[in-house]
This record gives structure tokens, C-alpha cells and sequence, in this order.
């Protein structure tokens, strides 16, 4: 050890470390990929995951496009959204069911990053947008409006109006959430016992409002209230679209200071972190994504809770990896939605199909953390 | 033997120390933990700060890393006001580990200690080869290196502060602050942690550390601060510091010291009730 210090005294670098001969050192190293200044870890397995849901995610929309009443091939299809298709396929493909298809990718990115950075934040995979209220939120004041506007006001809530209803409800309980969590901090478990609480009020008020209101008011909110992508316009799929890609550019303007938040608060700020500012920025930001979700689809569940954590498990990845995450939502969206129009009895909503793979999955996310 | 104790307490006490907090008054909402405290912490030294339980040893600790904002007075790192450095500039100068931190199940060695490079990272500059560098070294330097491809979940727990002080070393500071390194250990486990504490120190890093265990504190120590009350009772030597008056004083505890049958320091014996002699 002498000779350690004598060797680090001559050195020019200060620092405990710089004693160590780096040429004895033998650990094995994650390697490298470096352009010049430019260097990043490679990650084999987790670009060929994230290659490869994005390959199935295209073929699924693909599919879905190809799938109905009037089948077109696949070929055809990805010729016509390449723009060298025929003139009686574009009708189909571009106006009639291209919205719905990008609807869902776009309604599945969204809902699958969202619930990435919640449960990230909180360290909890219980913290989806589902579980901190942010669809009850959103489902409660978009049926306000359905219900106490009644019949007067169809024409407006069907396009605009609902959605726009569900962004504003969904963003508010998204802050109230945040805000009464707040106590020098946000801590993740208080984070979620408040979101359920919050659900559990916004639930009540939803069901109030079904009860006491006109039975046709209610058929129509029902719909809306399971997550349904029928009848999607470019209009919403275009608002939808640009409105995520806005607030992924901000999410990944601050995915670099997120990365040592995974290690915890104090951590974190010991390697150079503001958490409290880059943890607002996150949390608006997933609220945001999930209340466009929301607003474009309706309150569809589980995606959010479910995507994080099946795309860590394909991954092999300890925390949940944002790109893959928002593609495993696009998946399970668009392919609920799919199997929910092809295989399945007419009408029912992609809702129900995400329910029906969701609520099991989460069962076992519960047993297997008891089991352990 | 003799020798070489005395060797090893003259070695790297400097006149101006790193860091110091100058009059701090830190609390929580309208609770004061510390008024008005001034403390020096001497380079190339192992300080540990000592006292009875929520006396404020980890709010001095969290305020010198600025953790905690004081509202009164100012905390010094190298002749600036902690305060108005960049928080990245803070974690190049200064290593710290929280007490009890906790990695997300199936993180790597090298992953962890790898996100000590941090400070010295960018969007765009991630992982160069002298991060790779770095990181090589810190995992050889606490003797982690064959565990590099492990997941830290899978580790014992004397194993896992090894690493989790592996990656505050990456961030390339000679100033690490550790809060409570033993917790959770078994004494065998505490004493590994605290050898490689102290090879750290040989090696010229200074070390602020909180600390339950006093005879732990005596042994490792070359610089005790005993807090009671939020303010520094006694700072100094642990042969000069420790004595039955002090111990009585700041913890209220009726104890003989002794001196240490395997070392040059005091050792502190309990009397408490049970199984002692009565002429105590």
C-alpha cells in the first residue's frame, strides 16, 4: 500500500483510483460503440429486442390495415403506405383504416413509455397511469360531459369534446396525484397509496354520474369508458401522433439524467443529479402521453401497467426500457384491437382484450412478488 | 509495531482542509437539527463522526454534501461556497453513499459501478474508453473485480457495500463520504468493509463517515467528531477524545476505556447492568 501512495503522490490526476495500474486490471467491461466524441455502451441483446418489436410492430399494424371487410394482402398494403399502390386500395388503406391502425400504435407507444417512466420514478411496478389515477381521472370528466351535457351536445363531444375532456381530466388528477403526494419529495410508495385513493373517488364519481344519468347518455359513455379505437378519424390519429411525438423528443432530452435515478434519490444527487427537477419533467411528461392516450382511445387498461414490465422481462433489462416499452404497448394495443375485430364477436372493444391479458399478468406480477 | 502506529497517524494531515462547514444551521420544516455548527474536516485522514442517536450526525453528513441546503452558513468544498457549484462539478470532487442504498434487481457489478462515471458523462458521451478505464480500476481496487459480471442482487451484503463504494470511486474523487458503510453488516462483514475503508485512505483518499459502532469508530479513526444535540462536543484524536467523562457526557453512558489489547487505541466497555462485577 506504501507503494501505492508513493506511486500516487507523483501522479497527476488526484484521486484514490489513479493508484491503480490500469493494465492490471482485468474485470471484463460492457464494451463500447465510439464515434469520436460519441460513445455508447453496447447493448446486443437490447437493440435486437427493441429491432424486433419494432419489426412486429409494423407487421401488426400492417396486418391490421389488411384485416376486413374487404381484405387486402399485405403486400398491397405496405406498397400503398409507401405510395406505389393502386388507386383502389389508397381509398381503403389511407382513409378508412390507417387512422384506426395508427391510432393504436401511437395510443400504445404513448400509454407503454407513460407507465415506463412512472414506474421508473416510483421504483414500484405497481405505478402505472392506471394505478395513480390518471385514466379514472380522465374517464370521470370526459363522462361529465358525455352525461350532463346530455343529447345537446353529441355533435361536439364525439370529436372534439371528449377528447379534450379526457386530456384536461386526465392532467388534473395527474397534478392533484402529484401535489398531494408532495411532502418534501415524492416518495413512490406515498406516490401510489394516494393514486389509489384518487382512482377509487374518480371511479365513484364516474358511476354516479352513469347511474343518475339518461340511458342513452350512458350507452355512449360505456363505450368510450372500455378503451375503443372504432371510428377514428385523421383528425384524432394526427393529434394523437404529433402530440406524442412532442413529448417523446422532451422525454429523451431528459433520458440521460434519468438513467442514475434508478439507484434512488440520495444516489442520484450524489452523482450530479437535480432529481426533483428531472423527475417533474418526467412525471408531466408520462401524464401528458398518458392523458393523449387517453383522449385518443379512451381509458383502454393495463397497457400502461403491462408493457413496462413484459418489455424489462424480454429484455433482459433491470429497470423498465423506454423504447421497448412504448413498442411492447403498441403490440399489445393494436393486436388486442385486432384479435378483438377478427377473432372475437362483433363489437367488442379493444378494452375488454387488453383487460383479459392484463388482469392476469398482473396477478402474476402479485404472486410472484409475494413468492420471493 | 510501535513504529508503524506512529507512522501511520502522522501521515497526511494538511493545514487546509478540503471541506468545512462554516456556522450551518440546517432543520427540517420549523425543527432544528444543528444550530450554528462549524466543523473542518482534515485532508487525507479518515474522520468519523460519532454520537448518540438523531444527535444530526447524517444531517452534517447529507449537509456536507449538500443534500440538505443549510439555512444558515455555508458549507466549503475546496475554498468555494458548496452552494454555488454545479451539482456535476460537486460529484467530480466529492464521492457519496447514502446509507442503505438499494440497486434494481438483476443490475450488474459493472453496470452499477459503471454509473459512478456519471458526473463525467454526457447525452452524447456515454461510455469512453477512459470511463471503461476508470470503472476497470475501482472494481480491482475494492477486490470486486471477479464479481463484475454478477448481479449486485446476488451478492452478500459486505460484498455489496464493496461495490456500492466501487462506484463512488469511479466518479474519481479523493473525497468520499460515507454514511453508516456498516449497516446491516455482521461484525465480520463490518470489519472487511472497513479495511478496504482504510486501504483507501492509505492510498491518499480523505474519508468523513458516520458511524454507531464507537469501538469501530476508535479503531478505524484518525479524527472523531462527537455530536450531541446538534453541535460538536468534541473533535479530535481518538486516543485524545475518548474517555469515560466524554462517553458520559454524550451519550450518557457509564463505560470504562481501556486500552486496546491488539492496537494503540481506546477501547470502550460498556458496564450497563446486567453481569457486572459490583464493585463497578
Amino acid at each position: 500500500m506504501r507503494k501505492v501512495r508513493e506511486r500516487m503522490n507523483g501522479a497527476e490526476v488526484a484521486g484514490g483510483i489513479s493508484g491503480v495500474d490500469a493494465a492490471e486490471a482485468k474485470a471484463p467491461m460492457p464494451p463500447g460503440v465510439r464515434f469520436g466524441p460519441v460513445s455508447f455502451v453496447w447493448r446486443p441483446w437490447l437493440v435486437l429486442v427493441t429491432l424486433v418489436l419494432a419489426a412486429a410492430a409494423f407487421l401488426i399494424f400492417c396486418l391490421s390495415i389488411s384485416v376486413g371487410d374487404f381484405p387486402i394482402g399485405l403486400s398491397r398494403v405496405i406498397a400503398t403506405i409507401l405510395g406505389r399502390g393502386e388507386q383502389v386500395d389508397e381509398f381503403v388503406v389511407m382513409d378508412l383504416r390507417m387512422p384506426r391502425a395508427l391510432a393504436g400504435l401511437v395510443v400504445g407507444i404513448a400509454l407503454g413509455v407513460s407507465g415506463a417512466i412512472t414506474q421508473s420514478v416510483a421504483r414500484n411496478p405497481l405505478a402505472s397511469p392506471d394505478i395513480l389515477g390518471i385514466t379514472a381521472g380522465a374517464g370521470a370528466v370526459a363522462v361529465f360531459l358525455v352525461t350532463a351535457t346530455g343529447g345537446t351536445a353529441a355533435a361536439v363531444t364525439g370529436s372534439v369534446g371528449l377528447p379534450a375532456a379526457a386530456l384536461f381530466g386526465g392532467l388534473g388528477t395527474g397534478l392533484l396525484v402529484y401535489f398531494l403526494a408532495w411532502r418534501r419529495g415524492v416518495d413512490g410508495f406515498r406516490l401510489i397509496l394516494i393514486g389509489i385513493s384518487v382512482t377509487a373517488v374518480m371511479q365513484a364519481i364516474t358511476t354516479w354520474l352513469l347511474v343518475s344519468a339518461d340511458i342513452r347518455d350512458v350507452a355512449r359513455a360505456q363505450v368510450w369508458l372500455v378503451g375503443s379505437l372504432d371510428n377514428r378519424s385523421w383528425d384524432e390519429a394526427g393529434v394523437a401522433f404529433w402530440a406524442t411525438l412532442v413529448l417523446l423528443a422532451v422525454v429523451a432530452t431528459v433520458a440521460f439524467p434519468f438513467k442514475p435515478m434508478h439507484l434512488g434519490d440520495d444516489v442520484a444527487a450524489g452523482l450530479g443529479v437535480r432529481f426533483g427537477r428531472v423527475r417533474a419533467v418526467l412525471l408531466l411528461c408520462a401524464v401528458l402521453l398518458a392523458a393523449v392516450g387517453v383522449s385518443a382511445a379512451g381509458p383502454v387498461p393495463f397497457v400502461a401497467l403491462v408493457a413496462p414490465q413484459v418489455a424489462m422481462r424480454l429484455a433482459r433489462w433491470p429497470t423498465p426500457p423506454l423504447i421497448a416499452s412504448g413498442l411492447v404497448g403498441a403490440l399489445l394495443l393494436t393486436g388486442s384491437d385486432l384479435i378483438a375485430r377478427a377473432a372475437l364477436p362483433i363489437g367488442l372493444p379493444v378494452g375488454v382484450v387488453t383487460a383479459v391479458i392484463g388482469g392476469p399478468f398482473l396477478v402474476y406480477l402479485l404472486v410472484r412478488a409475494n413468492l420471493r | 509495531m510501535a513504529a508503524q502506529f506512529t507512522a501511520r497517524t502522522d501521515t497526511g494531515v494538511k493545514d487546509v482542509p478540503r471541506l468545512a462547514a462554516r456556522d450551518i444551521t440546517v432543520g427540517y420544516g420549523d425543527r432544528t437539527v444543528i444550530d450554528q455548527l462549524d466543523v473542518a474536516i482534515p485532508s487525507g485522514v479518515i474522520t468519523t463522526i460519532i454520537g448518540p442517536n438523531g444527535c444530526g450526525k447524517s444531517t452534517l453528513l447529507r449537509t456536507l454534501t449538500r443534500l440538505l441546503k443549510p439555512t444558515g452558513g455555508t458549507v466549503v468544498l475546496d475554498g468555494e461556497d458548496i452552494g454555488t457549484l454545479r451539482t456535476k462539478d460537486v460529484a467530480k470532487k466529492l464521492g457519496l453513499l447514502p446509507q442503505a442504498p438499494v440497486a434494481p434487481e438483476g443490475l450488474t457489478v459493472a453496470d452499477l459501478v459503471a454509473r459512478g462515471r456519471h458526473p463525467h458523462q454526457s447525452w452524447l458521451r456515454q461510455w469512453s474508453s477512459d470511463d471503461a478505464d476508470v470503472v476497470r480500476r475501482a472494481l480491482v481496487m475494492t477486490g470486486v473485480a471477479d464479481l463484475a459480471d454478477r448481479t449486485v442482487d446476488s451478492l452478500s451484503g459486505g460484498q455489496r457495500q464493496r461495490v456500492w463504494i466501487s462506484m463512488t470511486l469511479a466518479q474519481g474523487t479523493d473525497l468520499l463520504l460515507l454514511d453508516e458503510p456498516t449497516t446491516y453488516l455482521d461484525l465480520a462483514h463490518a470489519i472487511d468493509v472497513l479495511d478496504l475503508v482504510d486501504d483507501l485512505h492509505e492510498s491518499g483518499c480523505t474519508v468523513v463517515m458516520v458511524l454507531h459502532d464507537l469501538n469501530l469508530a476508535a479503531r478505524y479513526s484518525d479524527n472523531l467528531v462527537v455530536m450531541r444535540g446538534g453541535a460538536v462536543l468534541a473533535q479530535g484524536h481518538p486516543r485524545d477524545v475518548i474517555t469515560a467523562e466524554l462517553l458520559h457526557e454524550a451519550f450518557g453512558l457509564r463505560a470504562k476505556v481501556i486500552d486496546d489489547p491488539v492496537g494503540d487505541r481506546p477501547l470502550i466497555v460498556p458496564i450497563g447492568r446486567a453481569h457486572v462485577r459490583t464493585e463497578l
